[in-house]
Parts: C-alpha cells; sequence; structure tokens
C-alpha cells in the first residue's frame, strides 16, 4: 500500500493496452455465434485461456455459471470477462464487440431476406446449416462439459438436469437454483 | 398492429422488461410472450419467419429477434431500442458479478456453488441442443453433417470458422436446388 497510485496506473495501462485484443477477440468470436451462443465457446475458451492467459478455464466455466444465473441474452457472461480483464471499460468494449457485428448483419441480411423469398438457394442455405449449428451447440456443451463434470455429483446434477428439461415443463431457472443449493449443502457438510 | 403509432421508448421499455425478466435460458421465449402474447406489437407468422432468420445467421437467437422485431417496429432507431433494451440488464448484472468474483470468488462457498449450477448448466446446454435438433434434423445425411462439425472442431480441433465453412458448404451443395426436386415442392 505504499505506492497505490503508480501500481494502480500501471495495472490501468496493462488493461489499457488488452482492448484492442479484446475487441478482436470478441468480434471474431460474435461472428461463430450460429445456432446459439454456445457455438463460439469452445473458440472462446482456447483464446481466451489458452492463447491470451486472460483467465483460467476454471474461472471461465465459474462466468458461464454466472451467467446462467443473470436474465437476457445467455452469452452475457462475456460482460464478466470483459470487467475481469480491463475493468467496466472493458466490460463495455467487449459488449460492443461481440454484440455490434452480429446486430448489423441481422439487420441487413434482414431485410435482403424477405426481399429474397422465391430464390431457391435461401432455403437451402438454411436447410444446409441447420445441422452446422446443432454440431456447434453440441461441441460447445462438451467444452462446457469437460470443464464443468469433474466428479459423480457434477456428472450426476448434469445428466439430472438433462433428463428433467426434456421429460417435463420445468423452469430451467428452478433447476439452476436448486444445483446451487446442491453446492451450498456439500460445502457446509464438509465444514 | 399500428407499429407508426409505438415511440422508441416503449420499444425500449419493451425489451428492457424481457431483457430484466427473462432467467434460466430460453430468451426468444420470453421475446415472443412479450412481442406476440402480450402486447400484440407482432403477428405469430412474422415472429416465426424472424425467429427462422435469426436462426440462420450468426448472433444469438433473442438478440437477432430483437433486432429484427425492432426494425420492424419502428426501423433502424427501433433496432438500435430494442437491442440495448434486452442486452441492459444482463450486462449490468454480469459486470457488478465480476466485481463481486474479483473479490469473493476464491470464497470456497463460492466455488462449491459455482461448481454445481456449472454442472446443471451441463444439463441445459445439452437439452437446448437436443431440442433444437428434434425440430431441425430429419435426414441420416443431417445427422452426418452434425457428427462431421463435432469432428472438426473437437477431434481436429479446427477453428470453428473451418467447420462452418467446410460443412456448411458441403451441406449446402449437398441440399443445392435440383430441378426436379423443386417440381416436387411446388406440387
Amino acid at each position: 500500500m505504499v505506492v497505490p497510485a503508480q501500481a494502480e496506473q500501471q495495472g490501468s495501462d496493462v488493461a489499457m493496452r488488452q482492448l484492442p485484443a479484446l475487441v478482436g477477440v470478441f468480434a471474431y468470436l460474435s461472428l461463430l455465434t450460429i445456432g446459439g451462443g454456445m457455438s463460439a465457446f469452445p473458440e472462446m475458451k482456447t483464446l481466451t485461456v489458452d492463447v491470451y492467459h486472460w483467465l483460467t478455464f476454471p474461472q471461465l466455466i465459474h462466468f458461464f455459471s454466472v451467467g446462467q444465473l443473470a436474465p437476457g441474452p445467455n452469452m452475457m457472461m462475456v460482460a464478466a470477462i470483459g470487467e475481469w480483464i480491463a475493468g467496466p471499460l472493458g466490460a463495455l468494449v467487449v459488449v460492443i464487440a461481440f454484440f455490434l457485428p452480429t446486430a448489423l448483419i441481422t439487420f441487413s441480411v434482414g431485410r435482403l431476406w424477405n426481399r429474397l423469398e422465391g430464390w431457391p438457394w435461401r432455403d437451402v442455405i438454411q436447410r444446409g446449416l441447420a445441422p452446422v449449428a446443432i454440431g456447434l451447440l453440441l461441441s460447445g456443451s462438451l467444452t462446457v462439459a469437460k470443464g464443468a463434470v469433474t466428479g459423480w455429483l457434477t456428472a450426476f446434477i448434469a445428466v439430472a438436469v438433462f433428463g428433467l428439461l426434456l421429460r417435463t415443463r420445468i423452469n430451467p431457472a428452478i433447476l439452476i437454483f436448486g444445483s446451487g443449493l446442491i453446492g451450498l449443502f456439500t460445502y457446509l457438510d464438509r465444514w | 398492429m399500428a407499429p407508426d403509432r409505438l415511440t422508441l421508448y416503449q420499444i425500449f421499455a419493451a425489451f428492457l422488461v424481457i431483457g430484466a425478466t427473462s432467467i434460466g435460458g430460453g430468451l426468444v421465449a420470453y421475446v415472443r410472450r412479450g412481442l406476440v402474447t402480450k402486447r400484440r406489437w407482432v403477428d405469430d407468422p412474422t415472429f416465426v419467419q424472424m425467429l427462422s432468420i435469426s436462426e440462420a445467421l450468426p448472433g444469438l437467437n433473442g438478440t437477432n429477434i430483437a433486432i429484427l422485431a425492432g426494425d420492424h417496429l419502428r426501423g433502424a432507431r427501433g433496432a438500435i431500442a430494442a437491442i440495448f433494451g434486452i442486452c441492459l440488464p444482463g450486462a449490468l448484472i454480469m459486470v457488478a458479478a465480476a466485481i463481486a468474483y474479483r473479490s469473493q470468488g476464491d470464497h470456497p462457498v463460492v466455488a462449491a456453488m459455482l461448481a454445481t449450477i456449472a454442472a446443471a448448466a451441463v444439463g441445459l446446454s445439452f437439452s437446448v441442443t437436443v431440442q433444437l435438433g428434434k425440430n431441425l434434423l430429419k435426414r441420416l445425411s443431417d445427422f452426418v453433417f452434425v457428427g462431421l462439425t463435432v469432428l472438426f472442431v473437437h477431434g481436429l480441433h479446427l477453428s470453428i470458422l473451418v467447420a462452418v465453412f467446410a460443412v456448411g458448404g458441403l451441406a449446402i451443395w449437398w441440399y443445392r436446388p435440383r430441378p426436379s426436386s423443386r417440381e416436387v415442392t411446388s406440387q
């Protein structure tokens, strides 16, 4: 605590230098979210954890988990990653980089799409990309599973939630919060 | 429906409410309930059309639909109001979560709870994939393309963009418009 001002100054300089890389990485990840946000998850893990070392894989899984508790778009976890790496400005930069490119694409293609009705390739593109989107979602789920399923309890929870969501009409939020409670109980039990 | 009479503030407020209440995934269902069922700003066929465009394009389905619905209701400015509204609550919550995580994240009780929540999120993620797959995968070739995509990403560790262009290109070519099939569908 002797030279906090200088240390803080250096810290924010480091954070500022990360901003261009953050823009590049998250704008690129944005283009990979075909089918859903999870499609970008394997590449997000590679870039943020293995290439840039902005955070560890367990930390990424933690942000992903917290993201499940927050309302709105499910990949808003990127705001937390931006905050973590470069503070509030980092969060703002990452959110814009992650949502602006696809927003512009959707806006322009949406207007074009209606005019392309009857063009035979339109439906073919949609038809052909559907299985790719499912494959990407499956890959994203597998990447999260690798980080999140660490023992018999987490494996049991994952399978139970999967089964309940497919068999019943239960609100996923209840299962997410319930699983958090199980985690709390395991901690209290050990303690 | 009278989209012209909607103000930008009304559009922003509607999407802000959706963005603040849509807990537990399934954002598209919340958007549908807010726009089609509750406010009747968008009719169901239009919404289904928007959803199919959203699914084919990069971007999250929920935010893509916000862009398309905002544009439908009030043009470009409506789209901006919609995406700001739907993103703002979650973004603020996640920034607050990251700040809290920085000071409390290494606490064992936080780690224990996040571990089980992550496990539940895995189940949720697989169930969303299966439910979408049930609607979209119809033929054996579809499943082959799913398998190829997973192989590209996980087995070969290639960039997702490579998988999209290689497998997506192959799939589009596979389902390319053929004169005979077009006759069949038009009958």
